[in-house]
């Protein structure tokens, strides 16, 4: 399955020469490696507040890098000027960069093997590129979801937001690979705000559609065919609304959890996505994201769920946030496992975790290096961490049903997460009480809070194929400097047995 | 040989091309440099420069004014023309907006012909060596090191058809540290803001983190409950920054916050803190010098394209505990009938009577926790702004007003708002750097908090 072939217009961009002078001038300083990265990644953002366009902005990021090891040390630098006097300013001051930190690196730089990709392509599937769509059209759209939304009572105000990207990379290296790449990402999120006046109440329902790697088929196909089915989602919104304003508050407790993949998707983000991520576990996230429960001497032992948890890391998936066909070290991108029947497994790599722990991977990094401009230094970034759903599985209403005393949780809002990935705490959109196997209407001011490997112990089922959702985030947040990554988590429907809920109004001490 | 265009060339052939009624165009050039370690090693590092060119172009028509707005990295004429080309014509498509108003005029400011500011990896020349000697003192001692120092500085020019050329240039660096034995058992964090790393040095932190893993002599299990707490300005300033950024005047007029009143409007004029309470923010404050007006690309609840070289002034958020003002633009200044407020990019807390430091909180607590950063914090319910998050890298326990040992992490529920009633003793304001946004916000000036029932929702075995 392929896109619409890479843009002319990046094609048309002087990177290759550029790449040849920055190499061949990092080569004559006597680096042991080097790459250059050239990225045109383009943004636009348009929000829509009750009807009326409260902005639109086009912006993109054009640029290129040049990182080198040199005397043992990692050297980046990177510039906006496409000259080749630049470029060749830009990898001698890599270089330059390389001898400042060698004085302070006491392990020497090394990276792991991998094939030569002589001049390669690819692009992520789509049908239409959304930035090529009318500017009118896509506001005409969103101002139509606000109205529909804003025509019920109950909904005060309406917002709906699309950002839309569009990555163009080009990657060479020293050693001879080539790579050039295209994707798209769209990220739309419609939100009805409602307040209850006698009880003196507000809330908010927001759209449960997720981020995906599609294109504008995504807000106007048809169901199953690559587009979500908006005009469902928009006409239950204001209802649910004025339930979940009406909804007694939750009573704490221990519960048994039915949650959708809208919810689970961010839990399985934030408790095996990044806790499973080698340079964390390593200590190389230490000062700022955190490090990882998950350590390395656990690989093979670790319990982390029951036996029906099978989690892989896949950076090949269609539509995929995270999904591309080289990564940003010119590693070609593959999937694999990283909890089999409830067990640690595996870790995602880059090249230098490859090359430190060659028993993984049979020493060859998975393809997790990511770097989110050409400003940024690649960094190992999560790959698509999906829970995989049981082939002979219940439907969400068969896991409801063996539930005596439980809640269903949709859609997501609140997150957090401890530096190790342990303790975690988790809101929602939606939460159904579930009495004698049905819901029972919706509960308020509930939030779920665990250990990841009790919650994941605690996983009795999951569902079965037609329960699978790919869900996922544009704005996940790691490293220094900062950088964001766009990353999708499948999962299944699953029942969980006896989690801690919290009501948010009593921790509030209301 | 041909020479790049300065900055002001691009603005004003921009303006001159433009084929809009109106134009502004915001160039900012950034130049940075940074390095990161971790196990005693650096791991990353780099150089960067860019330069960043934004045209919007304001479409005048019989109902109104509709805009196009777009931004690319643009470093020689023909792009920043295709770009002024790309903007009219997004002009010419758009919708008039809601948020028009006449734009923002004046004349050259006296830096406008000024080069931008520029910094290099040099900026470490003593930080570096110095870095070099922690790393093997840490290495020595059985203690492994992991940080990042950071210094960017920006510069900004503002021009448009309305007469603005204005100039910032901002300075923002930063840098942090964590420690742990080699055991990793337990960990310990410092971090602060600077402006140019004259006054940062490594070995000096490396000192005071082993002075803190030293207290960790001594772990003490505690189960959740709410505990008398000593938050210092870096933790207070965690929970104010967020604090700073739910205050959209939109967002209370809509009735989506915690500064909306029920029934309508806002709070503004409320008593919502206890007296003595002031929460401003000012560009000029000494030592948080900030951007001192509007330079913004896109319209949003609380800020407006129309608003461009708008000046932001000192502004009082909470003062004597009494809610005075909310984030606003031009056009949600008319909407909520509030005064004009931009967003600025520093915040300080005082506390009227507030004295002495961290150390002197702790020294007045009988039996308490010392928490010295918080994390992963996020907002539950917006209603009463509920925050989660998490401790983290030293929790210590106090007793007779001494440390006596460290304590589990701690995931805590709690609310800003409600803090600033219930605090029992204040310090003095002092510079300070929170863990969690600092990277982003920087500038900002707080003061230790003493709160006496702090809920901790839970333990977290993260160490």
């Amino acid at each position: 399955m392929s896109g619409l072939g890479i843009d002319a217009s990046f094609l048309d961009l002087p990177f290759r020469h550029l790449a040849d002078v920055a190499l061949g001038r990092a080569a004559d300083l006597g680096v042991t490696h080097a790459d250059f990265r050239f990225e045109r990644v383009r943004y636009q953002d348009l929000h829509v507040r009750d009807g009326s366009l409260l902005g639109t902005q086009d912006s993109s990021d054009v640029g290129f890098a040049v990182r080198v090891v040199h005397g043992g040390a990692w050297g980046f630098a990177s510039g906006v000027v496409l000259t080749e006097a630049e470029a060749r300013h830009v990898a001698e001051r890599a270089v330059e960069v390389a001898r400042v930190a060698a004085a302070m690196t006491t392990v020497p730089v090394e990276l792991a093997d991998e094939p030569v990709y002589a001049d390669v392509s690819w692009t992520s599937p789509y049908e239409i590129d959304p930035l090529e769509v009318p500017v009118a059209e896509k506001v005409a759209l969103l101002v139509d979801f606000t109205e529909r939304l804003r025509a019920h009572d109950v909904v005060g105000h309406a917002t709906a937001g699309l950002r839309q990207v569009r990555e163009n990379k080009f990657y060479a290296d020293l050693a001879g690979t080539r790579t050039t790449q295209q994707r798209v990402r769209l990220m739309p999120e419609v939100t009805a705000m409602g307040a209850d006046a006698e009880r003196g109440i507000f809330d908010s329902m927001t759209s449960i559609a997720p981020p995906v790697g599609r294109g504008w088929e995504y807000l106007v196909g048809r169901p199953g065919a690559g587009g979500w089915d908006w005009d469902a989602e928009l006409a239950e919104m204001p209802d649910l609304l004025a339930e979940k304003l009406r909804a007694p508050s939750v009573e704490a407790g221990t519960y048994d959890l039915v949650i959708h993949p809208s919810n689970l998707w961010l839990t399985i983000h934030e408790s095996i996505g990044h806790a499973t991520e080698l340079d964390r576990a390593l200590g190389y996230e230490a000062n700022y994201a955190g490090t990882s429960f998950a350590t390395y001497d656990q690989l093979g032992s670790l319990q982390y769920g029951s036996p029906v948890m099978n989690v892989t890391g896949d950076r090949t998936a269609p539509h995929g946030l995270a999904s591309i066909g080289w990564d940003d070290e010119g590693v070609a991108t593959q999937s694999w496992d990283i909890v089999k029947d409830g067990v640690l497994v595996g870790y995602q790599l880059d090249r230098v975790m490859g090359r430190q722990k060659p028993e993984l991977n049979d020493g060859r990094s998975n393809g997790c290096a990511y770097a989110d401009s050409p400003g940024h230094i690649p960094i190992q970034r999560m790959a698509n961490v999906s829970l995989q759903p049981d082939p002979d599985g219940p439907s969400t209403e068969g896991l409801i049903e063996r539930v005596e005393r439980g809640i269903y949780v949709v859609g997501d809002k609140s997150w957090s997460i401890d530096m190790q990935r342990y303790n975690f705490q988790f809101t929602g959109q939606r939460f159904y009480k579930i009495e004698d196997g049905r819901l029972a209407g919706q509960l308020r001011d509930v939030a779920y809070q665990a250990t990841t490997t009790d919650f994941w112990g605690s996983m009795e089922a999951v569902g079965g194929p037609e329960t699978y959702v790919l869900g996922g985030a544009f704005n996940c947040g790691k490293a220094q400097p900062g950088q964001v990554a766009s990353v999708s988590h499948g999962c299944p429907t699953a029942l969980f047995r006896g989690v801690r809920i919290l009501n948010t109004g009593e921790e509030a001490g209301k | 040989m041909t020479t790049s265009p300065t900055p002001q060339e691009l603005v004003e052939r921009a303006l001159e091309a433009s084929r809009s009624d109106d134009a502004v165009v915001i160039v900012r050039t950034t130049s940075s440099a940074n390095l990161r370690w971790a196990n005693n090693t650096l791991t990353t590092n780099g150089e960067m420069s860019g330069i960043q060119v934004s045209v919007l172009a304001f479409d005048r028509r019989g109902d109104g004014v509709a805009v196009g707005s777009v931004t690319s990295a643009a470093s020689d004429l023909a792009e920043v023309l295709s770009l002024v080309e790309l903007a009219d014509a997004a002009a010419r498509a758009a919708d008039v907006a809601d948020d028009a108003a006449d734009l923002v005029s004046g004349v050259a400011a006296p830096d406008w012909a000024e080069p931008p500011a520029r910094t290099s990896i040099g900026v470490y020349d003593a930080v570096a060596p110095a870095l070099g000697t922690a790393f093997g003192t840490a290495g020595g001692g059985g203690r492994v090191l992991y940080g990042f120092v950071d210094h960017e500085v920006a510069t900004v020019y503002v021009g448009s058809t309305t007469g603005l050329r204005l100039r910032h240039v901002q300075p923002t660096g930063h840098w942090a540290c964590t420690a742990k034995p080699t055991s990793l058992d337990q960990s310990a964090w410092v971090g602060g803001a600077t402006r140019d790393f004259t006054d940062v040095d490594p070995v000096a932190f490396e000192a005071e983190l082993t002075r803190r893993l030293g207290w960790g002599s001594r772990r003490v299990d505690l189960p959740a409950g709410r505990y008398d707490t000593v938050l210092p300005p870096t933790s207070t300033a965690d929970l104010m920054i967020y604090l700073l950024w739910i205050s959209g005047a939109l967002d209370a007029h809509d009735g989506q916050s915690v500064w909306s009143r029920p029934g309508g409007g806002t709070r503004v004029g409320e008593q919502v803190a206890a007296p003595g309470v002031r929460l401003h923010s000012a560009p000029a404050y000494p030592g948080l010098e900030a951007v001192p007006f509007v330079h913004t690309t896109a319209s949003s609840e609380s800020a407006s394209v129309f608003d461009n070289g708008l000046p932001i002034v000192p502004t009082d958020w909470i003062r004597d505990g009494v809610l005075t003002s909310l984030l606003t633009s031009r056009h949600s200044a008319r909407v909520t009938g509030l005064p004009v407020n931009p967003a600025p990019d520093n915040l300080v807390l005082d506390v009227a009577g507030g004295e002495g430091m961290t150390e002197d909180l702790v020294a007045g607590t009988e039996r308490g926790l010392l928490v010295t950063s918080l994390w992963y914090i996020r907002v539950v319910d917006p209603q009463s702004m509920l925050l989660t998050g998490l401790t983290r890298d030293g929790v210590y326990l106090v007793e007779g007003g001494e440390i006596t040992g460290l304590v589990t992490n701690f995931r805590f529920n709690e609310s800003p708002v409600d803090l600033l009633n219930r605090f029992s003793h204040a310090g003095a304001t002092e510079l300070s750097f929170s863990r969690e946004w600092g990277d982003y916000f920087s500038r900002t000036a707080t003061p230790a908090l003493r709160i006496p029932d702090f809920n901790m929702s839970s333990v977290s075995q993260a160490q």
